[in-house]
């Protein structure tokens, strides 16, 4: 089991940040919202593992700033 | 022709009882002839042991109840003697359909394993379940079983002294009391003996309302389940529509919370939204309309001494997934073999608390499933629904997504992992589904099934292994069940108890869990065994 890989692996990362506004541009809220939820589907079916799923959810939720 | 929800199948008449000059005392008392109640009192008078069902009515049960009925429940009512009537008559289905909108995102096809005698599920109105139920209560009865239905029999009042309870009961010739050495209240989801006992009853309530509808159609609709996500003929709400025997089909329409019930359940009010849903050219008469409110919620103990919950009484759930019944039907499954065994005065009392312990865990499962499958039909948040549609927008072109789509998990039964009665697991590359706690998976043999031959008491399931002919250990008397691998050409046998192994002896206890499971026979082992599956250790 892999665990969750938090140091840098993305080796276009402009790019790769570029393609997600572009498939929200020109969306509604809704719609973003909709893509954003389908999306996090696909890639938590693509990674397949609870624990890094998990590990993902602690770490999105405690990167929020203090206060 | 009347139907037979309109018949009393268990009139009043009056007991002996009634007249005592000093309360008789009753060996069971089963409060309640609902489908628990019932189960309850044939598993004890086929165990030899004297049950009194009380109801306040006389009649099955009034309007639009269970209908989905699960393998292991089929398997109970074989031991029981109704399963094959209840197959007889049920609709067997596997196939379903999913709607999102306007438009079917998938199909699916339950696929059930092979190798089972009994279908996975069936459908069947409640109401026949109970007729069979009512009516092998009654064959046992004819054979001289200590068994007795009284209608009109209500409770109004008990009292725990110790080593029995007193019930306060009124009739229509006047109240009497009655004593019992033990008392199964299976008086359903408002149980008055909880309330009269001062009980907890705590959970979740859903807020929302469904509208249950029976309608009898000669439409070919086809046997399969179809379940609707926000349809163009109930906007932002679910529906669903399932076939019945008898070209009845039951159909759900969620209503939401701030609703008027009475103005609902109007047929004027009805009959536009189901044709909305079935076509302007079907025609169908209507068998019941009913609006309920969901709740998931249980007892925190089901055992109180002498008074001993089981059914809706002890745990309600959603009908998602359709584990009212089915579960309820563990419960006593689960309860009736021990209570046998304390009554004969073989086991100490205190086998009593793996009821609670096994039968909460079951209890726990099924609040879980049923809570999810209503989280997913009702998103309780706008997050919530926004996931909730994606999977199935995601669902129409991708399989990933499908397993996600949650109206309802199908009752299977639970493991009982951690019960005390398990002995830990001693047979190497044996399969995680035959596990200690595990209830045994059918397989076919040669002239029959596995599980008819397992019956309803302790049992040593030998696969290639030699051990004796039976057991005697602590007033249990265990015969053997000697199988090989190769009674079953098919396989499914080996794949269901041999794994990897090579060998494999099973304890398996009288409601066809497996209490221990080695790979070779071990006298002391085997003994130490059914002392601790029996509550003697
Ligand atoms: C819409 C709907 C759909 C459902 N679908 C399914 C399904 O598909 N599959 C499934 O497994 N389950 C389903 N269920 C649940 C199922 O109907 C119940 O779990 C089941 O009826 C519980 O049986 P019971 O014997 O515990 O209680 P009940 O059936 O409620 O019986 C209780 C009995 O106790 C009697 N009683 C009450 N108080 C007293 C008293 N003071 N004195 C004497 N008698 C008394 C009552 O008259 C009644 O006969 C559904 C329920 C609903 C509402």
């Amino acid at each position: 089991m892999a665990d969750l890989n938090l140091k840098p692996n993305l080796a276009q990362a402009d790019d790769v940040y570029a393609d997600l506004l572009a498939a929200h541009e020109g969306l509604s809220k809704e719609d973003s919202d909709a893509l954003n939820a389908r999306l996090i589907l696909i890639l938590a079916n693509h990674i397949g593992d609870r624990a890094v799923l998990r590990a993902a959810l602690d770490a999105a939720k405690s990167a929020r700033p203090a206060g | 022709m009347n139907k037979i929800f309109e018949i009393p199948l268990y009139p009043y008449t009056r007991s002996p009882d009634q007249d005592a000059q000093t309360p008789v005392r009753r060996k069971v008392v089963v409060v309640g002839a609902g489908p628990i109640g019932l189960a309850a009192a044939i598993d004890l008078a086929q165990q030899g042991i004297e049950a009194i069902v009380l109801d306040d009515n006389d009649k099955v049960s009034f309007g639009s109840r269970a209908i989905c009925f699960a393998k292991r429940p089929l398997e109970i009512l074989d031991r029981l003697g109704c399963g094959q009537e209840m197959v007889d008559k049920g609709v067997v289905w596997n196939l379903g359909k999913v709607f999102f909108g306007d438009r079917k995102v998938y199909e699916f096809n339950l696929l059930p394993e092979e190798g089972h005698r009994r279908p996975a599920f069936i459908n069947l109105q409640q109401y026949y379940f109970e007729e069979y139920l009512v009516k092998r209560a009654r064959a046992l009865e004819a054979e001289g079983a200590p068994i007795e239905l009284r209608g009109q029999n209500k409770v109004l009042d008990v009292t725990d002294k110790g080593d029995h309870t007193v019930l306060r009961i009124s009739t229509p010739d006047g109240d009497y009391t009655l004593e019992a050495d033990w008392l199964i209240a299976c008086d359903g989801a408002g149980s008055p003996i909880r309330a009269m006992m001062g009980l907890d009853f705590v959970g979740r309530v859903f807020e929302d309302n469904f509208l249950i509808a029976d309608v009898v159609m000669d439409a070919d609709f086809p046997t399969e389940r179809w379940f609707w996500f926000d349809p163009p003929f109930n906007k932002g709400q679910s529906a669903l529509l399932h076939k019945q025997p008898d070209g009845v089909w039951r159909i759900d329409l969620q209503l939401g919370w701030d609703i008027d019930k009475e103005k609902e359940k109007k047929p004027e009010n009805v009959i536009p939204r189901l044709r909305a849903m079935l076509g302007e050219d079907v025609t169908f008469d209507l068998e019941w309309v009913s609006i309920y409110t969901f709740q998931c919620r249980r007892m925190e103990k089901f055992r109180h001494n002498r008074v001993i919950f089981a059914g809706d009484s002890a745990h309600q759930v959603s009908p998602f997934g359709a584990r009212g019944a089915n579960s309820g039907l563990q419960d006593t499954d689960n309860l009736m073999w021990k209570l046998g065994l304390v009554i004969g005065g073989t086991a100490p009392e205190t086998l009593l608390d793996s009821y609670d312990t096994e039968r909460i865990h079951g209890a726990d499962e099924n609040i879980l499933n049923s809570s999810r499958s209503t989280d997913f039909i009702t998103p309780k948040s706008e997050t919530s629904r926004i996931f909730r549609d994606a999977v199935l927008d995601l669902s129409e072109q991708y399989e990933f997504a499908r397993p996600l789509v949650n109206s309802g998990r199908l009752s299977v039964p639970c493991t009982y992992d951690g019960s005390p009665l398990n002995t830990p697991d001693a047979l190497p590359g044996g399969p995680a589904r035959t596990r200690p706690g595990a209830p045994c998976p059918d397989a076919p043999l040669d002239n029959g099934y596995l599980l008819g031959d397992l019956g309803c008491r302790f049992t040593l399931l030998t696969v290639d292994a030699d051990a004796p002919d039976t057991i005697d250990e602590a007033g249990i008397t265990v015969p053997r069940l000697a199988l090989s691998a190769a009674d079953d050409a098919t396989g499914a046998l080996a794949a269901r108890y041999l794994g990897d192994a090579k060998s494999a002896i099973y304890l398996v206890r009288p409601d066809q869990h497996v209490a221990a499971r080695w790979d070779t026979y071990d006298e002391t082992a085997t003994r130490a065994a059914i002392r601790r599956a029996t509550g003697q250790e």
